[in-house]
């Protein structure tokens, strides 16, 4: 490891009483940072002064802090979970700055994902996504047949995977011009497409999933694909081509 | 009072069948007269709303997450057990039954862990069912890989992020009821006090944490599954919002709090870098599968790795101490996390740890001998039966990045190391918590009608949990047990109808609430909410941690007492009531965890004897191995709150009875 070493930075945050009232960026100075700290501890430290200073801590949604919850978010310096790659905010460090720095922090930007407060947006219109279609309708028995008896070839159960790692962010959206939920709602579309318990629901899944998601207020994909650059989990751009066949075929039928 | 564990008769492999059985039901036309409601939606909380749903019941989910889908239960990242014997290595329900007992350190209870180890296949094929992707292998069946404290291979996996796909199977059966509308989902609320009409739990206060709006709740039934405690020691591997208080506020109104002082301490975690680390990180026990854990034999050899003048691939083969598979030959580096933790404490101790922060504490992950035996292995299935050294470095790589590459990635992001070319470094860390509300054989606390699930419960771990066994447990509990025994309890309550939340329970519950958050916001002090919880977390860690003895536990209870006294004088939280506050939930969380720490001194000081992860520094072998003593603490230790002051919390035992399994020494060599 590195030696962790101690700089002096300068912070830009957008501040928003809550959803109804302007928001607007606010200036800050944090010194003796060290390099080693999170990006969330560096906003946590931030916040012990800001309360030290009887003002008011900055709100920021975050929860497991190991990049998986999906909860943290944060547009940094006009990239969403900042300028390192394959990672979430909570994993991104501050070896990544420099002494003197100034960072700016803003909220997800999207229609679909209003303020509540600060830096923390409203993304249960990808909840009401999954209520939509994105299940098995298998209810609990403890009888179903054994796991076993379909075997399921290694590559599609591997895609399947893949596809199923979205940790439901919303970082796609956030930087995508459109504010477009197609990676968001082609992982899990993919997901189910490829194994045979999918299957059974695909037609109808795809076509409420998609409904629900226009219904959102998401914009429209115009395959720039932004939103597959700047996802944590590196969910592929295929599966925006595989939920556009889903699709296709389903709206045939 | 008097424990009665409901246990039923019978041989152990006949109990729960039997139990099952004969329970009560309720018909399908009168679940939706009957409401439930789910505080959790962790692996336990989820899966057992989805069930209630699916059978007709009204739910109502809680989180105080902004979705039910990022539960702590998301963050597990090995594997889940199942006695499915598929890699026909004499598998058995039995023997997931007898580990576990024995992981546990012989401190569980034997029905309840035997219905956990019947009902594991199910949980397999369930999930398979919801299209969860677990691993497999070339021929489309499932992979298994081994964890800690078995000699089978019996762990199923996605990657190193199987609790992620466990808990998305598990939300979006309950997305799919929320979508039908019989479960009703309140993101961001938090459970602030358990509402009891005529003795039985009947609903809650919650907490909008967007409008600060206190909420009543009413139903026939309350769950509890709300995860486990570790964040009483500030740092651990819990999320930021893991807390106890759903627990802790039943406990004060009645419901025992069993074994708060078993608490997993995980071995192989990222150690810590500086004061301002707010958690730390586990590195999946999966690596054990593939790594050797080492340190220097001589002290020199540390300190000049801790100086930087030495790395760890210049130390020699012969220079190096293996020490878990010298002193454990037979599990080797796959012995459970609790014996695991106190052999790297030990080393360290002995001022061999080689990470270079405040306390030297860290020992070396070691895949290079995996990468070479991979490496060479892969080569050949191509058949290359000459590969190069090169080439076997490449394919060994690739191996390990297939099996583990999120983790590698994590750890390379953390510590800016490339745990390809050089060793990870790790140390132990506040993981699990075993204990927890204690439970009857139907998951029902000493109050009726309020349930509690997975690890918010103490009931199936003993003194140790082993490695895949927490998300067997929360699926178990949430899918298997709780239809059951829920509806059980639910059948004499066909006939009550709605429960008003006008009745004045609810109205002095919500204003217990409301003055507790009056007070602090009134409060005015000089420190905030994380200072306390740090000092809370300091005291926790260095005398109720690793290794503990009289004087230390002693010491932390009067300790601990100071602090909550000048945490209610001196703490300052900002804003107000009636909107986002998280410095108000902090500090509502934290002054559980203060009185818990206390109560998990006095538990740890009244266990005289070592046990799984409780080892109390006077009681141990010629070894330095856990001594119990099963004459005197073969019991269930489980207090009773006596109001305010904790200290006056009263001690009641469970017995527990070995039928089935002959109690012995651990002996894992």
């Amino acid at each position: 490891m590195s030696a962790a070493k101690n700089m002096n930075i300068s912070l830009q945050i957008w501040r928003q009483k809550n959803s109804k009232e302007k928001g607007k960026m606010e200036t800050y100075k944090l010194n003796d940072v060290s390099t080693a700290s999170s990006f969330l501890e560096m906003l946590d430290q931030l916040n012990e002064q800001l309360v030290n200073e009887r003002k008011e801590p900055i709100a920021f949604d975050h929860d497991c802090r190991e990049g998986i919850c999906g909860m943290c978010s944060l547009y940094i310096n006009g990239r969403a979970h900042g300028p390192d790659t394959g990672i979430t905010t909570c994993q991104l460090h501050m070896r990544m700055f420099n002494d003197g720095d100034t960072i700016v922090i803003e909220p997800w930007r999207s229609a679909a994902f209003p303020v509540i407060k600060d830096l923390i947006v409203d993304r249960t219109s990808f909840d009401r996504i999954q209520q939509a279609g994105g299940f098995v309708s298998v209810n609990t028995s403890g009888n179903t047949i054994d796991a076993n008896a379909t075997p399921i070839n290694k590559q599609d159960a591997d895609k399947a995977f893949e596809a199923a790692a979205c940790i439901g962010c919303g970082a796609c959206v956030a930087t995508c011009k459109n504010g477009s939920a197609m990676l968001f709602v082609g992982a899990k579309v993919s997901q189910y497409a490829l194994l045979p318990q999918g299957r059974i629901e695909a037609t109808d899944r795809v076509l409420n999933m998609v409904r629900q998601m226009d219904e959102e207020g998401f914009g429209n994909c115009t395959n720039t694909g932004a939103c597959e650059v700047e996802c944590p989990k590196g969910i592929s751009l295929e599966n925006i081509a595989r939920m556009n066949r889903e699709y296709l075929s389903a709206s045939l039928k | 009072m008097k424990l009665d564990s409901k246990i039923p008769e019978g041989h152990i492999s006949q109990k729960w069948t039997d139990y099952k059985d004969h329970l009560k039901l309720v018909a399908p036309n009168n679940r939706p007269k009957i409401d439930i409601i789910v505080v959790g939606t962790g692996l336990a909380g989820a899966s057992a709303a989805a069930s209630f749903a699916e059978m007709g019941y009204n739910v109502k989910a809680f989180c105080y997450q902004d979705s039910p889908r990022r539960a702590h239960s998301i963050a597990a990242q090995g594997g889940i057990n199942a006695a499915k014997n598929y890699q026909n290595d004499g598998d058995s329900t039995f023997r997931l039954f007898y580990d576990t007992i024995k992981g546990g350190d012989y401190r569980a209870r034997e029905a309840n862990v035997h219905r956990l180890a019947e009902v594991s296949g199910n949980i397999i094929d369930q999930c398979v069912a919801q299209g969860v992707p677990f691993a497999r292998d070339y021929g489309g069946m499932l992979d298994n890989r081994s964890f800690g404290g078995t000699q089978v291979q019996r762990t199923f996996y996605a990657a190193g992020q199987t609790g992620q796909q466990l808990l998305l199977g598990a939300y979006s059966s309950l997305s799919r009821q929320i979508g039908l509308g019989k479960i009703d989902m309140y993101n961001r609320h938090e459970m602030l006090e358990l509402v009891k009409v005529d003795g039985k739990a009947r609903g809650i206060i919650a907490r909008n944490l967007i409008t600060g709006e206190l909420e009543r709740h009413s139903a026939h039934a309350v769950i509890i599954a709300t995860g486990g405690y570790g964040n009483v020691y500030f740092l651990s591997t819990n999320a930021m919002g893991s807390n106890v208080t759903a627990g802790w506020k039943i406990h004060k109104q009645g419901a025992l709090f069993a074994n708060p002082c078993y608490v997993q301490i995980h071995p192989t975690c990222i150690p810590v870098h500086g004061t301002n680390q707010s958690k730390l990180t586990l590195m999946s026990e999966s690596l054990r599968n593939s790594g050797r854990i080492w340190v220097p034999k001589k002290k020199e050899d540390s300190e000049a790795i801790r100086a930087g003048k030495l790395k760890p691939v210049q130390i020699a083969e012969e220079d190096r101490d293996y020490y878990l598979e010298r002193k454990y030959p037979a599990f080797g580096n796959l012995v459970p996390r609790d014996v695991a933790s106190r052999a790297g404490k030990e080393v360290c101790d002995e001022g061999r740890g080689i990470e270079a922060n405040d306390t030297n504490e860290g020992v070396y992950l070691d895949f290079a001998t995996e990468i070479q035996s991979k490496g060479k292995q892969t080569a050949y299935a191509k058949g290359n039966h000459n590969p190069s050294q090169e080439e076997i470095l490449t394919l060994g790589k690739k191996w390990l990045e297939e099996k583990y590459g999120n983790l590698f990635t994590m750890y390379q992001k953390i510590t800016d190391e490339n745990p390809y070319e050089t060793p990870m470094k790790i140390y132990p860390a506040v993981h699990y918590t075993m204990g927890g509300v204690w439970v009857d054989y139907n998951l029902q606390s000493t109050i009726p009608g309020c349930f509690v699930a997975g690890e918010a419960n103490f009931s199936d771990h003993g003194a140790n949990r082993l490695g895949a066994s927490a998300l067997m447990q929360g699926l178990a509990d949430g899918y298997f047990v709780l239809p059951y025994t829920v509806s059980n309890y639910l059948a004499d309550d066909i006939r009550t109808g709605k429960i008003s939340t006008d009745l004045p329970e609810f109205v002095a519950a919500e204003n217990s609430v409301k003055e507790q958050i009056n007070k602090f916001l009134s409060n005015n002090g000089s420190k905030t909410v994380d200072h306390f919880h740090k000092r809370l977390g300091h005291i926790m860690w260095n005398k109720v941690g690793m290794g503990r003895n009289e004087k230390g536990l002693t010491e932390a209870i009067a300790e601990i007492a100071t602090l909550k006294e000048e945490f209610y004088k001196d703490v300052y939280v900002p804003g107000s009531s009636d909107e986002l506050n998280p410095e108000l939930e902090k500090a509502l969380r934290v002054a559980d965890f203060i009185e818990l720490g206390q109560l998990m001194a006095m538990d740890a000081l009244q266990r005289k004897e070592s046990c799984g992860g409780h080892f109390r520094e006077e009681y141990q072998d010629s070894e330095g191995e856990t001594l119990r003593d099963d004459e005197n603490f073969s019991f269930v230790g489980a207090w009773e709150n006596k109001g305010y002051d904790v200290t006056k919390s009263e001690l009641h035992k469970e017995e527990l009875k070995y039928e089935f399994i002959k109690i012995a020494a651990r002996n894992y060599k």
